[in-house]
């Protein structure tokens, strides 16, 4: 039941961010004119189109080129594997657009609904390409690297000893298969999550809810056995 | 404490929380809306709660942010 309850309070959640964009959708009488002569060029004649298809597509690279240098700072990849990805997500974010602009509804902007294709695309390759270099095995278990994960310092071990076996009780006690497979794989082995969303042919919402629950149900057990707090509203 | 506080941060799951797929479905509304006005997170409490939970989510909304800011090269 208390699954059935978050997932209600999500999906109430949810339902009130989208009333909040309803709202903005209705008070939006037209386009702005930069997404109106986007629209306008894309379903245009034939040659107005090819054109358009064209701006758009070296707006997309430049943004993908963009964001893999703004994440390569934590990647493992050399210049001509980030080009590639950048080139790759391109290319792809423009076939997703071209398939879904009769989705677009003019709640943004028509490039900042264009720029999220490509955003994403980047996303995805990066998480997939993990999988390249790296080393993890889903199997490994080292709980020895818990301290290491959340900053623990060795000199402090008497003030989290007990809190960390408790933990790693805690997992063995109250998650599932499943939730104990992600759990791990995020936080002892760091597989980033799109990298696991790849491995396990999941998706990123799913594994995203999966480590949700598993981290409520090990909270829950911590400050049951009086070491955390009982979890209240949160203060952002 | 702030050992222990890094792990109780870790496990702390907020109940606004949309998850990942409204989240992405809305990000291009959310990130125009917080272009133009910085109170958006008051607005769209869900999306706000998720984006300071979900790393790869958060990681994708600074990326937009930074495309229609005009900071992409």
């Amino acid at each position: 039941m208390r699954g059935v309850r978050r997932l209600s309070t999500m999906a109430d959640m949810a339902t009130k961010d989208r009333a909040a964009i309803g709202t903005r959708v209705a008070g939006a009488s037209t386009l702005d004119p930069d997404s109106e002569r986007w629209l306008r060029s894309l379903g245009g004649t034939e040659a107005e189109r090819r054109a358009a298809l064209v701006r758009l597509h070296d707006v997309l690279l430049r943004i993908a080129h963009s964001e893999v240098r703004r994440r390569s700072g934590h990647l493992r990849m050399a210049g001509p594997e980030l080009d590639d990805i950048a080139h790759q997500a391109a290319d792809d974010a423009l076939v997703a657009i071209t398939a879904k602009i009769e989705q677009f509804r003019g709640e943004s902007r028509f490039t900042t609904w264009a720029y999220k294709f490509v955003i994403f695309e980047v996303s995805g390759k990066i998480g997939r390409h993990f999988w390249r270099n790296a080393t993890v095995s889903m199997e490994a278990e080292d709980w020895d690297r818990l301290p290491d994960r959340f900053g623990l310092e060795p000199a402090a071990e008497s003030e989290w000893r007990d809190l960390v076996a408790a933990l790693h009780s805690a997992v063995d006690k109250v998650l599932t298969d499943r939730q104990r497979q992600i759990f791990v794989a995020i936080v002892l082995n760091g597989v980033p999550l799109d990298a696991l969303v790849a491995e396990l042919g999941s998706n990123r919402n799913a594994i995203y809810k999966t480590m949700f629950d598993a981290r409520r149900k090990l909270r829950a057990e911590l400050a049951a056995n009086g070491y955390l707090e009982t979890e209240t509203s949160r203060t952002p | 404490m702030r050992d222990r506080s890094a792990l109780d941060r870790f496990l702390r799951t907020d109940p606004q929380d949309v998850g990942c797929e409204e989240a992405m479905e809305l990000l291009h509304v959310y990130v125009d809306v917080l272009v133009a006005n910085p109170d958006a997170a008051e607005r769209y409490p869900g999306i706000a709660a998720h984006l300071r939970d979900c790393g790869p989510c958060s990681e994708d909304f600074e990326g937009l942010l930074a495309a229609v800011a005009g900071l992409a090269t």
